[in-house]
């Protein structure tokens, strides 16, 4: 492990955001392999200023592989990363993070028991006063929390209750105001709404949506379809650990995406899940369920290409 | 948990001084050496007098050092059962180099200070590095010393207890820092009292007003999110471990000065009474809460109970039977505390 030796978080930069549509990561043919493990491979998309790249894929697909070597936690063995166009090697997270690339874990890294404004300034906690005398600035502690949250439109009543109090999607979301507020230009954000409610999903899409208006890039993992197509500008999709291609959003719908990523068991829990979500009468899930059969026909068309597939 | 908020919400009643008190870790301490002391002050002849407590202040000093130390270590999520032989470790250490080797007391007092701090690290050290429980290394480190302590000291001096301490020469020096007494109100306080409270306030004010108890807290609340936002989660628990080594070298410079003598068990057994008391003052022993003056609390409740069952007249064993009973009282109270912590938002 790489355990942080500075007396000092490094300070992070907080220039304005690029303008929006900047690229601010590309990747080309990135890929990653464990000894004669091929975990990821040729994934070429980008990460643009005000945009929200999806990664798309199912368990094992390689998405975790894939941030990780964008998060700094492992370093890619193919292809190139650049960020701001010169290629880069993350070492560790810190030095994703120095960059401007902050990731937002489905932990969340938060410590339960510990106040909200403790939480979010954890690890960067600003000090007033010199030598013994040195405090935590806890007045601007706190107000910078309910600040911030607030501009992100989560309104916390008491910033002083311990951050385990609540819910999942608001600790995602003070998660997330804590990456934007330390400078973050990239945003990664590791499955956010796979353990949270369809309301709390609602909650969550909001503020991936308000982040990108603020100039953020954004890589929103997940693999629900349905969370991604709203809000992404740009959808990656990995299986088996193999890129199938990054598809701007003009050039897809949601049901190619979704065919796409399903296999044929998944439709069916798919349509399932969505006659549940939406009301087995409505519209749209009649619509879906004749749908099912097109889509399990246009499965066959193959957007696999043939060969390496990892045992 | 600190203090009032820059700008109150109008959703939040006014919470008045009593329910913020409430949400203390240390309020239960509070209420429960209060009634401790009413009970043996109404009760028994001598223990609200000056010379009644000029006793059980004295006990419970030493205890409370390491108890508001070893607070600090359980709030940061581990145990360090070599707290109370390291008490020994150090007074001997002083001890065999001066009267045995004639080594200056000052360099003495260094040495074993610098020895101390070099086994607080080595536990800090294998904990981080080997994985296992602070409870396993360091009752390793617990059992090493004890054996070094009896057979080391045996071999060197021939005996298992400094003699002729007070002989040696600038004895007096240290003595005044460590061992001395004043008076206050015809109560003979001894100069460990005022090492408590400077130790509690330091502690205090590192855990609530730095970034070192910010990390403190995270550590042992949860040290892989910890970790993942740069907390220095290595030398944080590092430095927790030398603390409460350097709190025992303290602690064992006050009792050899006191008494001017030191045996080769001293400190034994103590480890988890600083346990039981910084329990008693709130700390979780799954650590990430707790608090540094609550530990002090525990250990004055220590101090009372201790001097005020022999003050009663009762046979002082049972004060074994009352420090397991509070204990169990006390981790029950916490949890109500805590719970309460939790809902009152």
């Amino acid at each position: 492990m790489n355990h942080a030796s500075k007396d000092e978080p490094t300070s992070v930069s907080t220039t304005e955001p690029p303008p929006p549509g900047t690229p601010i990561i590309e990747v080309q043919d990135l890929g990653k392999h464990y000894g004669n493990i091929n975990a990821l491979s040729g994934v070429s998309t980008t990460v643009n200023a005000g945009e929200v790249t999806c990664v798309l894929g199912d368990n094992g697909a390689g998405k975790s592989t894939f941030i990780k070597i964008l998060a700094g936690a492992h370093e890619h063995s193919e292809g190139t990363m650049l960020v701001d166009g010169i290629a880069r090697q993350f070492s560790s997270p810190r030095a994703a993070l120095n960059l401007g690339i902050a990731t937002v874990y489905q932990d969340l890294a938060v410590v339960p028991l510990m106040p909200v404004w403790r939480n979010f300034f954890l690890g960067s906690e600003p000090t007033k006063g010199v030598g013994p005398l040195r405090r935590l600035d806890i007045d601007r502690m706190k107000r910078t929390t309910k600040q911030e949250l607030s501009d992100m439109g989560i309104d916390l009543r008491d910033v002083d209750q311990p951050i385990g109090t609540l819910s999942g999607g608001e600790r995602q979301c003070v998660a997330i105001a804590r990456a934007v507020y330390f400078g973050a230009r990239v945003l990664i954000l590791d499955e956010p709404t796979a353990a949270l409610g369809v309301k709390q999903s609602g909650v969550v899409l909001k503020y991936i949506a308000k982040a990108r208006e603020r100039g953020l890039g954004v890589v929103f993992i997940t693999h629900n379809p349905h969370h991604a197509y709203p809000v992404g500008d740009r959808f990656v999709l990995l299986r088996r650990g193999r890129s199938m291609g990054a598809f701007p959003k003009s050039e897809m719908t949601l049901d190619e995406l979704t065919a796409m990523m399903a296999g044929g068991a998944e439709l069916e829990a798919l349509s399932h899940e969505l006659s549940r979500d939406l009301g087995a009468d409505s519209a749209i899930a009649q619509q879906m369920v004749a749908d099912v059969a097109e889509i399990e026909s246009a499965m066959d068309t193959p957007a696999e290409p043939e060969g390496r597939t990892r045992g | 948990m600190a203090t009032a908020t820059a700008q109150p919400d109008e959703r939040l009643a006014t919470t008045g001084p009593v329910a913020r008190l409430l949400k203390r870790p240390e309020i239960g301490a509070l209420i429960a050496a209060l009634v401790v002391f009413l009970f043996f002050a109404l009760t028994t002849e001598t223990f609200a007098t000056p010379a009644g407590a000029s006793t059980w202040l004295q006990t419970s000093s030493t205890i409370g050092i390491m108890a508001v130390a070893v607070s600090l270590l359980m709030i940061g999520g581990e145990f360090d059962l070599s707290a109370g032989v390291m008490t020994g470790f150090t007074g001997l250490t002083v001890g065999v180099l001066t009267t045995h080797w004639g080594l200056n007391i000052w360099v003495a007092i260094l040495v074993a200070l610098v020895l101390a701090l070099a086994v607080g690290a080595l536990n800090g050290f294998m904990v981080m590095r080997t994985g296992l429980p602070s409870f396993i290394v360091t009752l390793g480190t617990f059992f090493v010393l004890q054996g070094i302590d009896l057979a080391l000291v045996k071999l060197i001096i021939g005996q298992v207890a400094i003699q002729g301490m007070s002989n040696v020469p600038f004895y007096d020096q240290p003595q005044k820092i460590f061992g001395s007494t004043f008076s206050v109100g015809g109560a003979t306080i001894h100069v460990s009292v005022i090492w408590w409270i400077v130790v509690t306030i330091i502690a205090s004010w590192i855990l609530m007003r730095t970034r070192a108890g910010n990390w403190i807290f995270a550590v042992g609340g949860a040290q892989g999110a910890s970790r993942q936002v740069g907390v220095p989660v290595f030398r944080t628990k590092i430095g927790l471990f030398m603390t409460t080594a350097g709190a025992g070298w303290l602690v064992g410079m006050l009792v050899l000065f006191r008494t001017s003598t030191v045996q080769s068990n001293t400190g034994i057994g103590q480890e988890f009474i600083y346990i039981i008391c910084a329990v008693v003052g709130g700390c979780l022993l799954t650590g990430g809460y707790g608090s540094a003056i609550g530990a002090a609390l525990g250990a004055l409740i220590y101090g009372m109970v201790n001097q005020g069952i022999p003050y009663s007249g009762w046979d002082s064993n049972w004060l074994k039977a009352v420090l397991g009973v509070m204990l169990l009282g006390a981790c029950l109270i916490n949890n109500w505390v805590r719970k309460r912590a939790e809902n009152a938002r």
